[in-house]
Formats: structure tokens, C-alpha cells, sequence
């Protein structure tokens, strides 16, 4: 079980930034993590969305990152939703109770379809 | 003139006067014409008062002018010596100058007395330079012998220790050896014998050094001969008895446990001469195997009680030397047996108990500690029956999966959960693995970072065994009890800034197995992680 350092890239659909996440999400990615969001964020998406379709490994410190970007994003008032989660890292984020915070999706066309009708809605 | 300058011995930090030695003396050589006299040179007694004379007057004198109860006065004047030169540095005598009568047979002038005077003033420090550059080397070359020495005593010991472990079906043996710095007599040896039964023997030689690994050498060739000629560990004590009796030192003796193994059924002969009374561990406690017996060497004609034990499947034995529980901490107390009795019965025992041991006798004698005598520990495990592949993942059997130690790095716990899941192989669904890779990730960062704080040089000690249709996790760091409860997390807090963002890592352990225990003294702490292996209805709900 060899550590995979984190990499992560910020592209944008419809109104969406997609933070891609590749790696591990462990106590050496909070720079990474937290470099991605200001990216993201500076964009002025819709909403952000955090794709873990390439992540295998998030641990106590990995979550307690993710909770201090959903911190930032809920200052910002920026909608976040998550994608790509293993069945297990979703478990986890039911009990952790990020889920309540950060809406799953299956998929990122999930992700990006109800982005753009929240969008259109409020438009 | 001609003088012959004897060596003169000191004693490094004290003059000769209070090392006890006689003063050493140049002898003279008395010269004429055609005739030459060598006079053998002479010591004077600490308490001659020619010595003192010369300390308080330290300058040439005429010998006949000296009125002295002298003994070495008497002996310089019938040497035929006429003049008298002190060598005195640093108020100490180092040695006389002695001349006889001169050879033109004239008295010796003050121009005479004066040039020799200050021949004595630069002579007397360059000899007890000489002397102390000449002591030096005497040390050194003791040093160099002294080491040497001990390289030797080392090399018979580490020739003699087995280079191989056993290896026996179902069964675990590890050994641990570390010699004191002046090499003690210890040892351990493996007999493997003809019908596939196996002779385990611990010993220790009184004495250090050279001497203590002779008769080491000696006990071990002998104790191997009777092995395999004799069938129970008594009569092979009593042979090798009677024939180190004869040839030991007397202010030498060897104590010796041999123990004889059948692997098959488990029978474990032992019979004991004078050693530590090994430990035996099973799952209801440790116990004493006790059998008296005299230590080897001491007298002919003893003879040794024999016992038995049956070991069952998980037991451990512990044979060791007097070097662990004579170990002293810095208040002079002892590592003492009822310690580690106890520590014995802290641990499920096997292979880990010697780091587990050496961990408490580090942490009980402290960094500084300089090891007094040879330590020797040897374990002998019986471990269980494997299951058959039809029952795997159910359950059935209990038995050790894995049993090892990781340095406390960051990151180690990648390592653990690796080792771990190997150890686990399909005995659970890959949805429960996940969780207990999780579990076992956050128990082992917790020990790394929390219990042993970084330290590279302190292991986190991890076994797994599968027990009662339970699979079991035990993660043991050297943090010790009581551990502060943790605040539960609460998200909408860590959201709010009212509660760090960390804080989730006990809490996912707790969610993602079935059972967690706390266990642990006040150096130890474990967590116990239990996954239920009857299948996924017994698991414990997590969403």
C-alpha cells in the first residue's frame, strides 16, 4: 500500500468547476487540496465539485481537509457536491456526515446536470 | 662517570610513596682506571628516609656527609658510590644519579657539583617524562590485551550460538541474544534429534570473558554428545555434570536448562540445573516450570528431577538468563522475575514477547544504561492448527495470522495495513476489508503519532489472530494509560470554527468495526479490533 502523492486539477462545465482528485487525501495534500479550491473558487463557478473517481485512500487527516474546504465554501456561499466516491469513502461520508453537507452524485454528468438546472432555475 | 638509570615504576594518579612501591634508584658504576664495576640497581623503600632527605633537599650531595638510618644509604655507600644526584620533579624523586669516585681520584669541585646540579634540573623532568610516556604504553597494550580478549571471548560465542532457528511444523521458535560488553558466559543451542524430537537448551557460565566462553565451548560440546546418545534431559545433565567436574575452575559453575521437544504431541521434557525457571504462557496465565536440580559443575554425582508439561496450541515458553531480570534501573532496583511474570501475561505471547520484553527492560532501565550481563531470551510457541481451506473466512480455529513490529514513522501505518491485509487474505468480504483497512490505518497512525510520538526507535507492535469466529486486530504503541477521552466530533461545529477539523480518527475506528477494546498498562496501550467473521448479518450496522 504504497502512498500516491495527491495531485489535483481544476476544469470547469456549464457553471461548474470540477476539482479533479488523483491520489491520496492524507496529512502531506493540504496544500494541494487547498490550492485546487482557490483555484476553483476563483473562477466564480456555480458550485464546485470534487471528483474522487481517482482517489484510493482518504484517512482521519484527509477528512478533516476536506471538511476545512467545505468550511471555506460554505463562507463563500458556493455550493459543493461530491463525485466518483468508492462505496466505502461514501460509508464513510454518510457516517462522518459530509454527505449532509456535500451532496453525492453517482457521476459527474449527475454532478454537472443538476448544477446546470439549479442554475437555470435561479436564472 | 657512567650511570645505568633503572625504569621506575608508578601507579597512574599516585606517587610510589602511596602505590607502595619501592623507589627506584640508578646504580652507579663505579669507575677506575682498569677496573669497571656494574652495580645492580637498587630500589629504596617508600618509608626510607633517604627518600624523604632528598624530597626536602633535593640537590647533589657527598654521600659520607649524609647521616641517615638508612637501608639504601647503607647499600649506595658499599656500592662504593661517592656522590649523590636527586632527580626531583614536581617534589616527587624519580631517581638518584649515584657517581663513584672520580677517576683522576681527586674530590669532586663545587664547579663539579654545580654542573651536576643543573644537569639533575633538566634530567629529572625529561626521565619522568620518559616515565610517564613509558606507563602509558603499559596501559594501552593492558587496553589493547583487554580488548582482544574480549574480541576472542565474542568470536567463541558468536561461533558457537546457532546461526538457524529451528523450523518445525506448527511450531514458532525465536531467540535473542546480546552479550554485555565484557561478555558473559551465556548461551543457547538447538539439538535436533534423530526422531525428530528437538533438544532446546539456555545456560549461563559464571565469570566473563575468555574463560566463561571456554567452558561455555566446553558445556555445549559435551551436552551435544549426551543428547544424542541419551533419550530425557536428566541423565544428559548428569553426564555433562560429572564430566565438567573434573576440569572446570573451581570459582566457576554452569547453570543449564535442557528441554526436549516432541513437535508432535507437544511433550516438552525438561530438567534444570540451577537456571532460571522458565515461563510457561498459555490462555488461563504464566506459569513456573519448576524442576531443582544443582548447577553444572559444582560436584559430581547429581543427579536432576525431571518434569513434563504438554503445551496446547497457542502456549508459549520463555527460557532466558539471569541478564533480564538482574537488570538494575538507575535506583538500583531489579527487572526481578514477578515483573516479568507479569509482563508475560500481558502479552498473547509468541515471537513479539521478546521485543515486548526488551521494550519494558529499556524503559525500565533507561537510555544511559550500560548492560551488565549477557541477555538471552529464547520463545518457543505452539501455534495453532491452521484451518482447513473449507473452513477459512468462517472462522473456525484460532491461531496467530500475523505477529510483527513497525518503527513509529509517519506513514508506517501503509505498512501495517498492507502486512494486515495479507495476513487477513479472503477471511473477510472486500466491503468489511475496506472497513478494517481503515480501522486498522487510523489505530496504527494513532499509535505512531499519539502513543509513541514520532519516535522511530519505538515499534508499534501489531498482531492478528483469528479467536471464537472472530477476527482480531491488536495495535500496541508504548503511550500507556489512562488515554484522554476524546471529544466526539461534530461536523456542524468543525464547520463553525467552534471544534478543530481534526478529531475523526477513534471515531471511524469505533464506526468501522464491530468491536473496539482499550487494553494496557501504564506503558502500554491497545486497541483491539474486532471484525465478526460469521458472515455479514453479524456485522455491525454503519450506516
Amino acid at each position: 500500500m504504497a502512498a500516491q502523492l495527491l495531485e489535483a486539477s481544476v476544469r470547469r462545465a456549464d457553471g461548474l468547476a470540477i476539482i479533479d482528485l488523483r491520489g491520496d487525501i492524507d496529512g502531506t495534500t493540504e496544500e494541494t487540496l487547498n490550492a485546487a479550491y482557490a483555484e476553483a473558487a476563483s473562477t466564480r463557478p456555480a458550485a464546485i465539485a470534487l471528483n474522487f473517481g481517482g482517489v484510493e485512500y482518504i484517512n482521519s487527516t484527509g477528512i478533516a481537509l476536506i471538511v476545512g474546504v467545505l468550511a471555506q465554501a460554505r463562507k463563500a456561499k458556493l455550493p459543493i457536491s461530491t463525485f466518483g466516491l468508492s462505496e466505502h469513502y461514501k460509508e464513510i461520508f454518510q457516517i462522518t456526515r459530509l454527505s449532509d453537507f456535500m451532496h453525492i452524485y453517482a457521476n459527474e454528468a449527475d454532478a454537472v446536470g443538476k448544477t446546470s438546472n439549479a442554475k437555470a432555475q435561479r436564472d | 662517570m657512567a650511570t645505568l638509570l633503572r625504569s621506575v615504576r608508578t601507579e597512574s594518579g599516585k606517587t610510589r610513596q602511596e602505590a607502595g612501591e619501592p623507589q627506584a634508584t640508578s646504580a652507579p658504576v663505579a669507575e677506575r682506571p682498569g677496573k669497571t664495576t656494574m652495580i645492580t640497581a637498587m630500589d629504596i623503600a617508600p618509608n626510607d628516609p633517604l627518600a624523604a632527605y632528598f624530597c626536602s633537599t633535593p640537590s647533589v650531595v657527598e654521600i659520607e656527609k649524609l647521616h641517615l638510618d638508612s637501608p639504601a644509604l647503607t647499600a649506595l655507600r658499599q656500592s662504593g658510590v661517592k656522590l649523590i644526584v636527586p632527580l626531583v620533579a614536581q617534589g616527587e624523586l624519580i631517581g638518584l644519579l649515584n657517581l663513584g669516585p672520580r677517576m683522576s681520584e681527586q674530590e669532586f669541585t663545587s664547579e663539579d657539583r654545580g654542573l651536576l646540579n643543573n644537569l639533575a634540573v633538566q634530567a629529572a623532568p625529561a626521565v619522568r617524562v620518559a616515565q610517564l610516556v613509558y606507563q602509558q604504553q603499559l596501559e594501552v597494550q593492558e587496553r589493547e590485551r583487554i580488548e582482544q580478549e574480549l574480541r576472542v571471548a565474542h568470536l567463541i560465542q558468536q561461533t558457537l550460538l546457532p546461526k538457524e532457528l529451528p523450523a518445525l511444523e506448527g511450531w514458532r521458535v525465536a531467540a535473542y541474544y546480546q552479550p554485555a560488553r565484557a561478555v558473559g558466559g551465556d548461551f543457547y543451542d538447538f539439538v535436533y534429534l534423530s526422531d525428530g524430537r528437538l533438544g532446546l537448551v539456555v545456560g549461563d557460565v559464571t565469570d566473563k570473558g575468555v574463560p566463561a566462553a571456554l567452558v561455555m565451548a566446553t558445556t555445549r560440546s559435551i551436552l551435544r554428545a549426551a543428547a544424542q546418545r541419551m533419550d530425557s534431559p536428566s541423565p544428559v545433565l548428569e553426564h555433562t555434570n560429572d564430566m565438567l567436574c573434573p576440569d572446570i575452575p573451581s570459582n566457576m559453575f554452569v547453570t543449564c536448562l535442557y528441554a526436549i521437544l516432541d513437535p508432535r504431541t507437544g511433550l516438552l521434557r525438561y530438567a534444570n540445573a540451577g537456571h532460571d525457571l522458565p515461563y510457561r504462557r498459555t490462555s488461563t496465565g504464566v506459569e513456573e516450570m519448576r524442576a531443582t536440580g544443582m548447577p553444572l559443575g559444582l560436584m559430581p554425582g547429581m543427579t536432576y528431577e525431571e518434569r513434563e508439561v504438554t503445551l496446547g496450541p497457542d502456549d508459549s515458553i520463555l527460557f532466558y538468563s539471569d541478564g533480564l531480570v538482574e537488570a538494575h534501573n538507575a535506583q538500583k532496583e531489579m527487572f526481578g522475575f514477578p515483573r516479568l511474570r507479569r509482563l508475560m501475561g500481558n502479552h498473547p505471547g509468541g515471537e513479539a514477547m521478546i521485543d515486548y520484553l526488551l521494550d519494558h527492560l529499556k524503559g525500565f532501565t533507561g537510555p544511559d544504561w550500560e548492560q551488565e550481563d549477557d541477555t538471552t531470551l529464547v520463545v518457543l510457541q505452539r501455534m495453532p492448527p491452521a484451518p482447513p481451506p473449507s473452513e477459512r473466512g468462517r472462522g473456525a480455529g484460532v491461531g496467530v495470522l500475523a505477529d510483527f513490529s513497525l518503527p513509529s514513522e509517519p506513514g508506517n501505518e501503509r505498512e501495517a495495513v498492507r502486512r494486515v491485509v495479507a495476513a487477513v487474505g479472503d477471511r473477510l468480504p472486500a466491503a468489511r476489508l475496506e472497513k478494517l483497512k481503515t480501522a486498522v490505518a487510523e489505530a496504527a497512525m494513532n499509535a505512531i503519532e499519539h502513543g509513541n510520538k514520532n519516535q522511530p526507535d519505538v515499534p508499534v507492535d501489531i498482531q492478528v489472530t483469528t479467536r471464537d469466529e472472530s477476527l482480531i486486530v491488536r495495535i500496541t504503541d508504548r503511550g500507556g494509560l489512562p488515554v484522554p477521552e476524546p471529544t466526539p466530533p461534530d461536523l456542524e461545529a468543525k464547520l463553525a470554527g467552534r471544534q478543530s477539523p481534526r478529531g475523526w480518527g477513534l471515531f471511524l475506528i469505533e464506526k468501522m468495526v464491530d468491536e473496539m477494546r482499550v487494553s494496557g498498562d501504564a506503558v502500554h496501550h491497545t486497541l483491539e479490533l474486532i471484525m465478526h467473521l460469521k458472515g455479514e448479518e453479524h456485522g455491525r450496522a454503519t450506516a
